[in-house]
């Protein structure tokens, strides 16, 4: 600790905090256990007159470091916003007066709750620095998109009009992905009726046309190392020649691959050249250039045309898709219009209509109109004939088994994403190989799931792989709804098909937002700031290294891949990928790695110089470490609403439940606490954890924390962890409740001073 | 009177929905200074009031959080709430816009105390649950409200009510004298997200809503579900407050069909599914649910969630457009009568409680956009007119496609400013 800090406490007597509670008490504990060097009560610290108060000791060089004791830290930010100054709040309105009833009865252990939060805030600040960020030096602002489909060029084309330099790198000879073998689209503009042209020629033209943009052909990226700001891109070309370029963000615009209809015997593939899917249906409505539609067998006319939805999709069944590719019941639409245009006559068989919002439902209707035959039917099997094909299916409004003659049959068969390699089964598969035993229990979601055999598309020197992670079914998508960006490498974009199933329109949309995320990611790294869900945040980690152990617990369970590791296997961060969470540092066992105002003395301090009554008060202390972002949130509303819960407990938010160093559990139970509650996000499948696998970090260090407990003969409740929402405004209040009668069932703690 | 700086390199997002919060979040971390206008007292938006978001049966106010964080983080962010743009003039990256600010008669002294509530007795329809249960006269719209800062329903001022209130605050936050005023200011590019409402279920005459009490809409049910709402949680029939124990979901009420809204609202299904769990985690094998459906529309990669649904054996799926709804006038049960498509069987199946899967219509139709917007014959404002449409104003969108949307239109304004930007330094 240096000198230079200069320490002031402000403690609030509004909202009924000086009613309640005895100001003077907590000015003393501020001044005597906190030392504070200055202390100022004040009636109502968030007006003006009270915010002046701490500017004026802020400007006088009297104060440098601030406590206030007061409301929440969620609340009255506006008014408590002093720039680069380090802040701790004692949140004595939400999580004291407010939790705890009214009355002489309850004024004793309401008045020890605040006076340990004002020590916990002075504890606190004595370890914290105002963070000064690490802006990546020499940021390249330029744009990697590696794909060059309607998706990758309409991220570069966007990008472009923002006045960024874009590096288009395409693996084929031309621009234009799958969408330039399409004669038209599905419609983008009202009024939503006639298929439009596919618009890529004029896509190509505008890209040709850019000066920002540089289109890389015949090429792939043979290596990515680097971060946000200061990717180092290799960009092999087919000649074998490689090249060496800097980027700053890259968006991964890889599409998807066709489903392969061989997978369908049962529906005629491979049978019959007159099945065809609908990448094949497009070819021949090309050749048929505006004339009769020509079968592929012996080039008759094709007077029936059936189209067949869902084929080998939104089925369990082995080699099947699990999912709707969502664009097929469009596509096939169009493909009927140019059907029923060519003279021949269209039904389509479906189960389920997919045409959502004002453009899929107009264009249903146009369809409707326009004389394509919808029927509800599942197929079964489509045979050759000898002049025809008869497809079977169930007519489900008929609710009978029936036939259709069809001089060619089209397979609305689905996308199938192009993500690279599946890191996770890698990491599985090699855990599997280290522990010896079956991974089993993680479920890799490899079941079920069509894989075409995959080369890595980014090549990233990552210590966790060569690709982004991928969610279910292979797609390279974010979990969370709110935040359909969130990849878990920052600063690598994942955009279009790659993503989520989509249509033409969806993933140009997509691909300009996905722009924009690798622009704010440049600009975020060039200031040293974190991106979501922490943004903006300044603080970063280190490590001390002559601590280090080089056991990689940090490198394995960063949840973004944001720390390498050198030859000796010292962890390397990489500043501008982190987000900020601190999984790190509640890995890390012997306890080297910390940010400049989250740390583990910021917290363990906190926990040290609560007052532990003796044993003969039969006053428990219960410490919980709550999420941030659901858990405290939940905590303070329940103070808001009114919900009350035992004034023994002892709460202090932490940044993830990822972040929860062990050692914060071991000193609460040797400092005498009776229990220690974790309150961190749904883990498993359906996680909300914010950095996905935080919440479920924590819990399998707590399960280890068992074994600790025997060694001490403490009860294997005295650690418990609970996942929680932030919705949980009653029940939490109840968990605490609860505790507190288990605490008194098992007793309180031997380790009392 | 208040002060608004802004240039015609600001960016003006309209609506402090999901989409809204999004585009002004989105630009303001990529640096851009942005102004955001809500209508209504606090952002958020229509998710607010959601219990759960499908498919992952999450909860609304965590992305909240998140994002009321951002905002609090962002000094390039500045929020106008109780604000309604009135006229927006001029050309992109040259906008005169003219905003009008209703009076809240709370101001920023305000520590959500809730001293106030406490003090006033007036109580009105609350419009957060859909008039379906009161709130008080000077109220916190919802716990996560931001600002947090009270409210003072117009309808107060003037009654002892108000004084009682201004007595009551000891932070000297209410102000009886605050006036509407508009303010004008310049911006460069606008991004129109005033997202959507439930399409009145009472023009639906054969269902019976706001007739027969145990019909109710879709929004209604999600209110039901909030533990501080008007049922505290519980999913209860109207009439008698007791729990159901046979209930229809309706799809497309009101939706795809000519006499009402022709388009495809494409969050119905997911939401009449998502409900139905609601149904299984309140009342696990109790109470049976229906849902009558033209296309069950589980759209991408979320059509496991319908899987997973139709494997619950409560839970069964009829294929039929509901002709219409009868009502026992004193057991208020109802009777739905209509043709099972699927064999073509008529039917007139008894339930205790309905909900129509009611869809979106945009808040505000382009035609009454107060500038420059392309809409469609659906009143959607389109994404790349001169103002930019963006989340459920410019289609009707899920969430996470809501998202997306937006923050495609906060790169569109970010090229306007940064055009802007760069003219003015040439220029220079």
């Amino acid at each position: 600790m240096s000198d230079d800090k200069k320490y002031g406490a402000y403690i609030c007597t509004g909202c009924g905090l000086g009613e309640r509670l005895d100001s003077t008490a907590q000015t003393n504990v501020a001044s005597r256990d906190g030392k504070m060097g200055v202390v100022r009560e004040h009636g109502f610290l968030c007006n003006a007159e009270g915010v002046q108060l701490i500017r004026d000791d802020l400007a006088s060089g009297e104060v440098s470091h601030v406590v206030i004791a007061a409301c929440s830290r969620r609340a009255k930010t506006e008014a408590f916003a002093f720039d680069d100054v380090a802040m701790a709040r004692a949140n004595l309105r939400e999580g004291v007066i407010w939790s705890q009833p009214d009355g002489d009865e309850a004024r004793e252990t309401t008045q020890e709750m605040a006076e340990d939060y004002v020590r916990m805030a002075c504890a606190e600040i004595k370890f914290m620095a105002t963070p000064q960020g690490d802006p990546v030096s020499d940021t390249s602002r330029r744009i990697l998109v590696v794909g060059g489909g309607v998706s990758g060029m309409t991220s570069a084309l966007e990008t472009a009009r923002a006045g960024y330099d874009v590096t288009i790198v395409e693996k084929s000879a031309t621009l234009g992905g799958h969408a330039a073998t399409l004669q038209t689209r599905i419609p983008q503009q009202a009024p939503y009726r006639e298929p439009e042209p596919s618009g890529v020629d004029e896509l190509i033209a505008a890209i040709e046309a850019e000066a920002r943009i540089e289109v890389r052909l015949n090429a792939a990226l043979t290596s990515t190392d680097g971060a946000p700001g200061r990717f180092e891109v290799e960009i092999g070309t087919e000649s074998g020649s490689t090249a060496s370029e800097r980027f700053g963000a890259i968006v991964m615009a890889t599409g998807y691959t066709d489903y392969d209809m061989a997978n369908l015997p049962e529906l005629g593939a491979g049978k019959s050249p007159d099945v065809v899917d609908q990448a094949g249906f497009e070819a021949l409505v090309k050749a048929a250039d505006g004339g009769p539609i020509q079968c592929p067998t012996n080039g008759r006319e094709a007077k029936h045309v059936v189209f067949v939805q869902c084929a080998g999709q939104r089925s369990d069944q082995e080699g099947h898709l699990p999912y709707c590719s969502g664009h097929c019941c469009l596509t096939s639409i169009r493909q009927a219009m140019h059907a029923q245009e060519a003279g021949a006559s269209a039904t389509v068989l479906f189960s389920d209509l997919r045409t959502p919002g004002a453009a899929g439902e107009d264009f249903y209707r146009a369809g409707q109109e326009c004389g394509v035959t919808f029927c509800k039917g599942t197929v079964s099997e489509v045979l050759p004939g000898d002049d025809d094909l008869e497809v079977r299916y169930n007519d489900l409004i008929l609710d009978e088994q029936t036939s259709l003659r069809a001089d060619l049959v089209v397979l609305a068969t689905g996308m199938v994403p192009n993500s690279g390699v599946d890191i996770d089964t890698i990491a599985a598969e090699e855990n599997e190989e280290a522990d010896g035993v079956a991974a089993g229990a993680e479920g890799t979601a490899q079941e079920n799931t069509v894989t075409i055999p995959v080369e890595s598309i980014l090549n990233l020197k990552y210590r966790q792989g060569p690709d982004v992670p991928q969610l279910k079914h292979g797609f390279a998508d974010s979990h969370f709804i709110c935040f359909p960006y969130e990849s878990r490498r920052t600063g690598i974009y994942p955009t279009g098909p790659v993503r989520r199933p989509m249509d033409m329109q969806q993933a140009q949309e997509d691909a300009t937002g996905a722009a924009l995320k690798a622009i704010q990611a440049v600009e975020g790294a060039a200031l040293g700031r974190a991106a979501h869900p922490r943004s903006g945040d300044l603080s970063f980690p280190s490590f001390r290294k002559e601590g280090c152990t080089q056991c990689k617990r940090c490198t394995v369970e960063c949840p973004f891949g944001a720390i390498d590791e050198d030859e000796q296997s010292y962890p390397l961060f990489n500043s501008s990928r982190c987000r900020r969470c601190g999984t790190c540092m509640g890995a890390c066992p012997v306890r080297v790695i910390s940010f400049e105002n989250y740390s583990v003395e910021t917290v363990g301090q906190q926990l040290k110089i609560v007052e532990i009554p003796d044993e003969f008060e039969e006053k428990p202390r219960v410490l919980i470490l709550a999420c941030e972002n659901d858990a405290y949130p939940a905590l303070d509303m329940a103070g808001m609403t009114g919900q009350h819960y035992s004034p023994y407990v002892r709460i202090i938010p932490v940044r993830c439940l990822g972040s929860v160093n062990l050692i914060w559990v071991t000193d609460a139970l040797n400092n005498g606490y009776d229990g220690v509650l974790l309150m961190g996000c749904k883990k498993g499948d359906n996680y909300q954890c914010h950095f996905v696998k935080g919440s479920e970090l924590a819990h399998e260090r707590i399960s280890k924390v068992d074994e600790t407990l025997k060694t001490l003969s403490l009860e294997p409740e005295r650690v418990l962890t609970h996942e929680v929402a932030i919705t949980d405004i009653q029940r939490i209040p109840e968990i605490i409740n609860d505790y507190m009668k288990t605490i008194e069932k098992i007793g309180l703690s031997p380790f009392k001073f | 009177m208040t002060d608004v700086v802004a240039t015609n390199q600001t960016i003006l997002v309209v609506g402090g929905g999901i989409s809204g919060l999004t585009a002004a979040l989105e630009a303001a971390e990529c640096g851009k200074q942005v102004i955001l206008v809500e209508k209504g007292p606090s952002v958020g938006g229509r998710v607010t009031q959601l219990y759960k978001y499908f498919p992952k049966l999450c909860f609304p106010t965590c992305g909240l959080e998140i994002n009321l964080r951002r905002l609090k983080a962002n000094r390039n962010l500045r929020v106008l709430t109780m604000a309604e743009v009135t006229a927006i003039d001029g050309e992109a990256g040259d906008y005169r816009v003219a905003v009008k600010l209703a009076p809240r008669h709370v101001n920023d002294n305000c520590t959500a105390c809730g001293d106030c509530a406490d003090a006033v007795e007036a109580e009105f329809d609350n419009e957060f649950d859909f008039g379906m249960g009161q709130r008080k006269g000077a109220y916190l719209p919802f716990n996560m409200a931001w600002p947090q800062r009270y409210v003072l329903d117009p309808r107060l001022i003037g009654t002892p009510d108000a004084d009682k209130a201004k007595a009551a605050c000891k932070a000297d936050a209410i102000d009886l004298d605050m006036v509407e005023e508009t303010v004008e200011m310049k911006v460069g590019a606008v991004i129109w997200a005033t997202g959507w409402k439930p399409y009145d279920a009472g023009k639906i005459q054969p269902y019976g809503h706001g007739r027969f009490t145990n019909v109710v809409t879709n929004m209604e049910f999600e209110r039901m579900l909030d533990p501080f709402g008007p049922t505290d949680g519980k999913i209860v029939r109207p009439s008698d407050g007791k729990a159901p124990t046979n209930i229809a979901f309706i799809q497309c009420a009101g939706s795809r069909d000519r006499n009402h809204l022709e388009h495809c609202s494409r969050i119905c299904c997911m939401a009449s599914l998502k409900q139905t769990t609601y149904v299984r985690e309140q009342f696990a094998d109790d109470v049976t649910s229906t849902i009558y459906y033209i296309d069950i529309r589980a759209i991408d990669r979320i059509d496991d969630f319908y899987r997973d649904v139709q494997a619950d054996p409560n839970v069964k799926f009829i294929k039929s457009k509901v002709a219409n709804i009868t009502e026992d006038r004193d057991s208020h049960g109802l009777l739905l009568h209509g043709v099972d498509t699927e064999g073509y069987h008529r039917y007139s199946n008894p339930h205790d409680l309905v909900v129509l899967a009611t869809g979106m219509e945009p808040s505000v139709p382009a035609g009454q956009v107060p500038g420059p917007v392309t809409g469609d014959e659906h009143g959607f404002v389109a994404a790349d007119g001169a103002i930019f449409g963006a989340g459920c104003a410019s289609e009707a969108l899920d969430v996470n496609r809501a998202v997306q949307n937006a923050t495609a239109a906060a790169l569109r304004a970010i090229q306007v400013v940064n055009r802007v930007a760069a003219t003015e330094s040439r220029d220079v």
